[in-house]
């Protein structure tokens, strides 16, 4: 049989396919939530602390911001995965996949934190004091003009941290969920032929990336079009 | 450090008076000098302002009253605190000491609602600064539809208010509603027609729908002037409104101004066009070392000067 043969055989014959599919759709699911929970947490987490600058009380929970993103970018991601499957959800049975969404959206909010937080302060500080002059308030201000500029400049990092996850979700096959990786895996490993397995797998990453490329020009695209008229 | 050693000997409530002076927006008051009355002829009046970043003093202990209608020219070299003390005189920097008034409210006090009070205090910045992610019709209506809209749902509150009390009244007794004067869509389609008429004032009209970033500096800037004008405001602050424009759009800018004072809108300019300052001024002051080193009629300051350093710096830009 040759290398070909093996791999039809594995991916046909024997329902490779359907682990496939399985892999792809969590795949997808695990980085598109991921990132939702990740643009939730880091956008509160980047209002608390541009907000603590001047309020004693967001400055509490600043710190709080700070310490969870020191912890969630100081540690690999693997780790956390096998620190959440055998330590914290160790007692509650929880779906595998749920439990990667869970802690891709967590990892993701420290990086999103940063990414809102550098986006808020990317726009002009006269934005804010023209609005403050009109007398509109600090927090009228903020969602009035500042934070729609600040998106529109986030945008592109923000794709960005969607690709970077997308690929960092190959690894959540090793706590108890199907993904591509792990689908991919299993066919190599069955008769030990390994190279059109994960060349295969190499492509399947590069298409989805090359795709969500695309989707992210277009709505970067859109944005910048309402400016120039 | 020593200013660490000072703030743990205060007792406490001391201390939590000192951390409020801090640049923070929030904490505004200083209360290291007791407020004097204020005069009620002033619109503005200015008691003993000083702002210090660190151990930099930008201006020290600066006094001034400006009443209705009048036009304030402010000069002076650059670093001299021209452009910091405008900023205090609506307390968007926050002055280290002293108070302003704005119609007998202490701006510098806490409980004084400063958004209300800057409502009716036009800013112009060198910047222009209009907002970049709206519209020009969208960036005059923003705050005077927001504002509307602010109020109308505060009456609707009380009102609610009022109803629920009076449910337990007898008829004689039960208050009267307050009068909603405008709906929601009136106050949204009067700010649009209030804009439109001020932009065509400016022949820019059929700029209405198109963003910031196409236009030209004159233009951008006689929009933000316009945009202030459009919160109805007692007085304008302009803080170097030329300086950031080519110098074929200066013109346009200054005759717009020019057209405001004429129709008797009380403002305070901080400029370096010398000739403008003399022309439209009725009192213009010399800032210097961190104080108003003199003032007076443009007469007197272009024709007569008497501080060395004007005469200095009169020569210099003259």
């Amino acid at each position: 049989m040759s290398k070909w043969e093996v791999f039809y055989e594995q991916l046909i014959t024997q329902r490779g396919y359907k682990n496939v599919l399985l892999g792809l759709r969590n795949t997808l699911i695990i980085a598109v939530c991921g990132l939702l929970i990740g643009i939730i947490i880091g956008t509160l987490i980047a209002c608390v602390q541009v907000a603590g600058k001047r309020n004693k009380i967001a400055k509490g929970f600043s710190i709080a911001g700070t310490v969870y993103t020191a912890i969630f970018r100081g540690t690999p991601i693997i780790v956390q995965l096998l620190i959440f499957h055998y330590i914290l959800f160790a007692s509650i049975n929880i779906d595998g996949l749920l439990e990667a969404i869970i802690v891709f959206g967590l990892n993701s909010g420290a990086y999103v934190a940063e990414i809102m937080r550098g986006g808020i302060e990317s726009v002009d500080a006269g934005q804010l004091e023209a609005g403050r002059t009109l007398g509109l308030s600090y927090v009228t201000s903020m969602i009035k003009i500042v934070f729609p500029q600040a998106l529109k400049n986030v945008i592109p990092t923000l794709g960005n941290e969607l690709i970077a996850l997308t690929k960092d979700t190959s690894v959540a096959g090793y706590v108890a969920t199907m993904d591509l990786t792990r689908a991919f895996r299993l066919i190599a490993s069955a008769k030990y032929e390994y190279i059109i397995p994960y060349v295969m797998l190499a492509l399947v990453y590069f298409v989805i990336i090359i795709i969500m490329t695309v989707i992210i020009r277009l709505i970067e695209r859109r944005l910048r079009k309402s400016e120039k008229r | 450090m020593k200013s660490d050693k000072e703030t743990v000997k205060i007792p406490t409530h001391e201390k939590a008076e000192k951390l409020k002076h801090n640049k923070n927006e929030k904490f505004l008051k200083t209360e290291k000098t007791p407020a004097e009355p204020f005069d009620p002829n002033a619109l503005i009046e200015v008691q003993h302002l000083t702002k210090k970043y660190g151990a930099l003093t930008v201006f020290e202990d600066v006094s001034a009253k400006i009443t209705t209608g009048e036009k304030i020219a402010i000069i002076g070299p650059s670093g001299s605190g021209k452009s910091t003390f405008l900023r205090c005189l609506n307390v968007l920097e926050d002055p280290t000491d002293g108070h302003v008034f704005f119609k007998g409210n202490n701006l510098c006090n806490l409980k004084v609602d400063i958004n209300i009070q800057r409502r009716k205090m036009g800013m112009v910045f060198q910047q222009f600064n209009l907002f970049n992610n709206m519209n020009v019709l969208k960036n005059i209506t923003l705050a005077p539809v927001h504002v509307g809209l602010q109020d109308l749902r505060k009456i609707k509150r009380k009102n609610f208010f009022i109803k629920l009390k009076n449910l337990f009244k007898k008829k004689a007794e039960k208050q009267p509603l307050i009068t909603i004067e405008k709906s929601a869509k009136e106050i949204k389609a009067e700010a649009k027609a209030n804009a439109m008429r001020l932009l065509e004032r400016i022949g820019l009209s059929d700029k209405a729908n198109v963003y910031p970033s196409t236009l030209s500096g004159g233009q951008r800037q006689r929009i933000a002037i316009v945009r202030a004008l459009a919160m109805n405001p007692e007085v304008m602050l302009f803080d170097e409104p030329t300086s950031a424009l080519d110098p074929e759009m200066v013109g346009e800018v200054l005759a717009l101004i020019k057209e405001l004072a004429n129709e008797g809108m009380t403002m305070v300019i901080v400029t370096h066009e010398m000739g403008f300052a003399r022309e439209v001024a009725t009192r213009v002051m010399f800032m210097a070392d961190g104080k108003i080193a003199e003032e007076g009629t443009p007469e007197q300051i272009f024709g007569n000067p008497q501080n060395d350093r004007l005469k200095d710096f009169l020569s210099k830009v003259l």
